[in-house]
C-alpha cells in the first residue's frame, strides 16, 4: 500500500472511530435509562476521544517508521552484500549503494550492473516491499486498536471531554516545541559538520587565514588546487557589500520613516507606507537580477566614462540593490519607535519655540535612538544573511579588498557554490560551506539578540 | 532704569532669535525635503525595477513563428514506423526547397538552424493526428529558432558588424525574404505557459516550474497552518509563564530572523543526509519552508490573539465552558482571520525564497511536469535563477517574463491578504 493510500485508509478509520465512539455513548447512555443527560461530556467528546486514539499513535507509528525505514534497509542491504564489497572503504561502498539505489528506482547506473549489486538490488526491493507491508500493518492495527479500546471503557462516567482537552493540549504543546527542535536541528546539523571541518583545517586557520581557494587538488600533481580556507577575504566581502547596502539603507530608510511619522498627512501616509514595503515583499531573486542585468552594467558604463577600472561584477551594485531592498526593514522599524515617542516631549520642544525640525534632530531622534539601532542591527543582519543578490551580482573571486568597484564574495555564495553542483560530501571542500554556516548563524544570532535587547529595553522607558 | 535694561536686553534676545529664525527655516525646508527625496527615491527604485523588468520581458509573451510547405513523402512516412520516421528531414527538406541556392554545408547548417529543434516534434505530433494528410502537400506553423525571434523582436541589432553578430548577413536576407512572402508571424507564446524547462529558449516555459512551486506551496500550508496555529494558540491561551515557555517564546523570535540559507543547511543535513529523503523534490523543499515560514505565522497569529478582547473569554467561560472550549469555540473562530492574513503573507514569502531550495538540489534541471510531491522539480524562484544565468539573449526576456509571473502571483497573494484583512477588521 503506498503511503498516501496508506494515510487515506487511516483517515477513513478514524472517521469511523468518531461515530462509533459516539454511538457507544449514546447506546451506553441509552441503556442506563436515563438518556443522554447521564453522559459525564457531549457524545461528540466520546467521538473525538476515540479518533484521536485511533490517529494520534497510527500516526507517529507512520511517521517515526517512514523517517528510520530507509537508513535500516539500507544498513541491512549492506551487511547482505558479500564479504569483499562490504570490506570496500566507505566512500566507494557508499557509491555502490547508490548504483543499488538507482538500479531500485529504475535510474541511470553509473557503471555495469554486477551479479552482486543487482542481488542487492532485489534484496533492497524485498526489504523496502515487506517494510512498507509490515508499516500498513501496523497503522492499521494500532488504529483499529485504538478504537478498540476506547469502545471498552466507555461508560457514563467517562470524563471524555478532559480527556480530550488534555490530549489535545499535548498536541499543542508539541507544535509549539517544533521551534525548538528546529533550533536544536539547525545547531546540531551545522555543527557536526563543521566540527568534521574544522579536524582538517585547524579553527584558527579558518579564522584567521588570509586565502580563501577551496578547491582541492584530486590528483597530487595538480597545479593551483591548494584549497586554502582562511574565512577573511570571505568575511571582508561580506562586511563590505553590508556596509555599502547599509550606506543606501539607513538614511533613506530613517529619514522615510521620519517624514511618514512626523510630517506627512494620513492619505499620504497611507498611500506610500504600503509601496515602501512592497520593496521588502519582492523575492530576492528579482532584486539579483535586476543587480546583474540593469545597475551592474550601469555602474560599469558610469565607471569606463570616469575612466575607472570597474569589475562587471562588483560589489558596488551588490551592495546597492541589497539597500534598496534593506530600506523598508530600517523605516518601519524606525517608524514604530518613533512613533513610540511620547507626544508630550515634543510638545516641550514646540512650546519652547523649536522649528519642527530641530524638535524631531534634538529630542526625538535621541530619545528614539536606541530602538533605531536596534532596528539598523537587525537589517544588518538580514544583510549578512542576504545570498540571492549576492549570488547573482557579486562574483566569486575571493579579494581581499575595500575597494567596492571589485568583484568580493560573501559568505553566502561561498555556501551555494560549494553546496550546488557537482560535491563529494567528506571533503573538506563541501565541510567548508558547513563551517561558513555555522559562522554565519553564530554572528547573525549575536547581532540579532543584540537588537532584540536594546530595542526591549528602550521600550521600557515610557512605560 | 533698571526697566530699561531689561526691555534692552529681552530686545536682543529677539534680535538674536529674528536674526536666526530665517536660517532655521530654511533648515526646515531643507529637513522636510531630504524626507521627501527620500520617500521619492525608493519610489523611483520601485517604478525603475518594474519598469525595466516588464520592458525586457514583455516581448516573451509573443513568439516568431515560420510557415513552411511541408511535403508529407510517403517513402519517409510508411504508416507502421510513424514513431521513428525521419521528420527532422522533412522540415530540412522543406527548408531547402524553399532556397534552392544555398548549396554549400555552411549555409545548409545556418539555413536548417532557422527554425527550432522543436519544429520536428510538432511535425510528428501533426502527423499523427492527420494521418490520411500523408502524401500531400502541407502547410505548417512552426517555431523559429530564437535567434530569429531575437531578430524579429529587434533585440539582435542589425547595423552590428557581421562578425559580432550571432545572426549571420544571409540568415538575416532569408528572415526577409520569409517575411515579404508572409511566411514569418508574431504569435501569443502558448508554449512559455504550457511546456517545462528546456535548453533551446524557444521552447522553454514555466509550467513545469509552476506546479513545482504549487505542490511545494501545498506541503507548506499543510504543514506550516496547523502547526503555527496550534503553536501560537498554546503559547497565548495555555502556557504558563515559565522557563519553558520563555525559552520557546525567544526561540521563535530568533528563528524568524535566522539566514534563510541556513535553513536549507537544515535541510541538507537533516532531511536528505540524516532521514534519507530524495533530493529536488516538493516534499523537501515544503518541509524546508515550512520551518522557515513557522515563525512569521506563529508571530502573526499570536497577534490575531491577543487583538480579541478578554470579554469574549470571561463570558465563554462565565456560561460554563471549558477553557479548550473557550478557545476553540470563540477565541479562534474570531482570530481566524487575521491568522489567515498571517499565513498568506508566509507563504508569500515561501513562494518567493529561492536560497534555501537551492540546497536541497531543486537547481536541477529538469523537463518534465511534476506530477506528485515526490517528482523532482524546481520552483518558479529557482528558474528564474537557472534562467539569469543562460547565456542566450532570448533566456533574458524568459527570465524577465517568469518575473512578472512571480510577481502577479506575489501581488495577488497580497492583495488577498489585504482584501481579508479589511472584511474581517473589527473595532470592539
Amino acid at each position: 500500500m503506498s503511503s498516501s493510500n496508506l494515510l487515506l485508509v487511516l483517515l477513513m478509520l478514524t472517521t469511523a472511530g468518531y461515530y462509533l465512539g459516539r454511538k457507544k455513548a449514546v447506546t451506553v447512555a441509552q441503556a442506563t435509562g436515563k438518556g443522554q443527560q447521564i453522559l459525564h461530556s457531549r457524545p461528540t467528546y466520546y467521538g473525538a476521544l476515540a479518533a484521536l486514539w485511533c490517529a494520534v499513535p497510527a500516526l507517529a507509528i507512520f511517521i517515526f517508521w517512514q523517517a528510520v525505514g530507509p537508513t535500516v534497509i539500507t544498513q541491512l542491504v549492506v551487511a547482505g552484500l558479500p564479504s569483499d564489497l562490504q570490506a570496500l572503504p566507505s566512500d566507494r561502498l557508499g557509491l555502490l549503494m547508490n548504483d543499488v539505489k538507482n538500479l531500485v528506482h529504475a535510474d541511470i547506473v553509473s557503471g555495469e550492473i554486477s551479479v552482486a549489486i543487482q542481488a542487492a538490488a532485489d534484496h533492497y526491493i524485498r526489504l523496502q516491499t515487506l517494510s512498507h507491508a509490515a508499516l500498513a500493518v501496523l497503522v492499521l492495527v494500532a488504529g483499529i486498536a485504538g478504537i478498540l479500546w476506547i469502545q471498552k471503557r466507555i461508560t457514563p462516567v467517562l470524563r471524555a471531554r478532559n480527556h480530550v482537552e488534555t490530549l489535545v493540549k499535548y498536541l499543542l504543546v508539541a507544535c509549539a516545541s517544533i521551534a525548538i527542535f528546529t533550533t536544536i536541528g539547525i545547531v546540531l546539523s551545522v555543527l557536526y559538520e563543521a566540527i568534521r571541518f574544522f579536524k582538517v583545517i585547524p579553527v584558527h586557520e579558518f579564522l584567521f587565514g588570509l586565502d580563501w581557494s577551496p578547491q582541492m587538488a584530486i590528483r597530487a600533481d595538480q597545479v593551483g588546487s591548494s584549497g586554502a580556507f582562511g574565512a577573511i577575504p570571505v568575511f571582508m566581502g561580506t562586511l563590505l557589500i553590508s556596509a555599502i547596502a547599509m550606506c543606501v539603507a539607513v538614511p533613506i530608510g530613517l529619514m522615510s520613516a521620519i517624514y511618514l511619522s512626523e510630517y506627512a498627512d494620513k492619505r499620504f501616509r497611507a498611500v506610500a507606507k504600503p509601496l515602501l514595503e512592497i520593496l521588502a515583499g519582492i523575492p530576492t531573486v528579482v532584486y539579483g537580477f535586476f543587480a546583474a542585468l540593469v545597475v551592474a552594467p550601469m555602474i560599469r558604463n558610469a565607471g569606463v566614462t570616469l575612466g575607472l577600472d570597474v569589475s562587471s561584477e562588483s560589489a558596488l551594485a551588490a551592495g546597492l540593490v541589497m539597500g534598496i531592498m534593506i530600506i523598508p526593514f530600517v523605516s518601519s522599524l524606525s517608524d514604530d519607535v518613533i512613533n513610540a515617542v511620547p507626544q508630550s516631549l515634543r510638545d516641550g520642544a514646540l512650546g519652547l519655540g523649536s522649528t519642527k525640525s530641530e524638535t524631531i534632530r534634538l529630542v526625538v531622534l535621541p530619545a528614539a535612538l536606541p530602538g533605531i539601532v536596534g532596528g539598523v542591527l537587525l537589517a544588518v543582519s538580514r544583510a549578512i544573511g542576504e545570498t540571492m543578490i549576492v549570488v547573482m551580482a557579486a562574483g566569486l573571486a575571493a579579494n581581499l579588498t575595500v575597494n567596492p568597484l571589485k568583484t568580493v564574495t560573501t559568505v553566502t555564495v561561498q555556501i551555494v557554490t560549494l553546496l550546488v553542483g557537482d560535491q563529494e560530501f567528506d571533503s573538506p571542500k563541501t565541510l567548508a560551506a558547513f563551517a561558513l554556516g555555522l559562522l554565519l548563524f553564530v554572528i547573525t544570532l549575536i547581532l540579532n539578540v543584540i537588537a532584540l535587547v536594546v530595542v526591549r529595553k528602550y521600550r521600557e522607558q515610557y512605560e | 532704569m533698571n526697566n530699561l535694561i531689561q526691555n534692552q536686553r529681552t530686545a536682543r534676545t529677539m534680535d538674536i532669535v529674528n536674526q536666526g529664525l530665517a536660517r532655521r527655516y530654511r533648515a526646515e525646508k531643507r529637513f522636510r525635503l531630504y524626507g521627501i527625496v527620500a520617500i521619492i527615491l525608493s519610489m523611483i527604485f520601485l517604478v525603475f525595477l518594474f519598469v525595466s523588468i516588464s520592458a525586457n520581458g514583455y516581448t516573451a509573451f509573443q513568439q516568431t513563428f515560420v510557415q513552411l510547405d511541408i511535403h508529407l513523402d510517403p517513402e519517409i512516412l510508411d504508416a507502421g514506423s510513424l514513431a521513428d520516421a525521419n521528420y527532422q528531414g522533412l522540415v530540412k527538406q522543406s527548408l531547402a526547397d524553399m532556397f534552392p541556392e544555398v548549396t554549400t554545408r555552411r549555409e545548409k547548417r545556418q539555413l536548417y538552424g532557422m527554425v527550432s529543434n522543436g519544429a520536428a516534434y510538432q511535425l510528428q505530433d501533426y502527423v499523427r493526428k492527420n494521418q490520411n494528410q500523408i502524401g500531400s502537400v502541407i502547410q505548417i506553423w512552426v517555431p523559429a529558432d530564437d535567434d530569429v525571434d531575437m531578430v524579429v523582436k529587434g533585440h539582435i541589432r542589425r547595423d552590428v558588424p557581421e562578425a559580432e553578430r550571432r545572426v549571420k548577413d544571409n540568415q538575416l536576407s532569408w528572415i526577409d525574404e520569409f517575411q515579404e512572402q508572409g511566411r514569418l508571424e508574431k504569435r501569443f507564446n502558448t508554449t512559455f505557459f504550457s511546456a517545462g524547462d528546456s535548453r533551446e529558449p524557444e521552447l522553454a516555459g514555466i509550467k513545469g516550474a509552476v506546479s513545482g512551486s504549487f505542490y511545494t506551496l501545498i506541503v507548506t500550508l499543510l504543514l506550516s497552518f496547523p502547526i503555527g496555529v496550534a503553536a501560537a494558540v498554546y503559547l497565548e491561551e495555555f502556557a504558563p509563564k515559565n522557563r519553558w515557555t520563555d525559552i520557546i517564546e525567544v526561540n521563535i523570535n530568533n528563528l524568524a530572523a535566522v539566514p534563510s540559507i541556513v535553513y536549507g543547511l537544515l535541510g541538507l543535513a537533516v532531511f536528505l543526509n540524516f532521514f534519507g529523503l530524495p533530493r529536488s523534490v516538493p516534499l523537501v523543499g515544503g518541509l524546508v519552508l515550512t520551518l522557515m515560514t513557522l515563525p512569521t505565522i506563529i508571530i502573526a497569529s499570536r497577534a490575531a490573539l491577543k487583538s480579541v478582547p478578554p470579554s469574549i473569554r470571561e463570558a465563554a467561560l462565565g456560561v460554563g465552558a471549558s477553557r479548550t472550549q473557550m478557545v476553540m469555540h470563540h477565541v479562534l473562530p474570531l482570530a481566524l482571520p487575521g491568522m489567515l492574513t498571517g499565513t498568506i503573507i508566509g507563504m508569500a514569502q515561501a513562494l518567493g525564497e529561492t536560497a534555501p531550495l537551492l540546497m536541497i538540489g531543486m537547481v536541477a534541471f529538469i523537463v518534465d511536469i511534476p506530477g506528485g510531491f515526490t517528482d523532482p522539480s524546481t520552483v518558479l524562484p529557482v528558474q528564474i535563477f537557472l534562467w539569469a544565468d543562460s547565456p542566450e539573449r532570448a533566456f533574458l526576456e524568459k527570465t524577465s517574463a517568469a518575473i512578472m509571473v512571480l510577481l502577479a502571483f506575489l501581488v495577488t497573494m497580497n492583495a488577498l491578504a489585504v482584501f481579508l484583512r479589511k472584511k474581517f477588521e473589527r473595532r470592539w
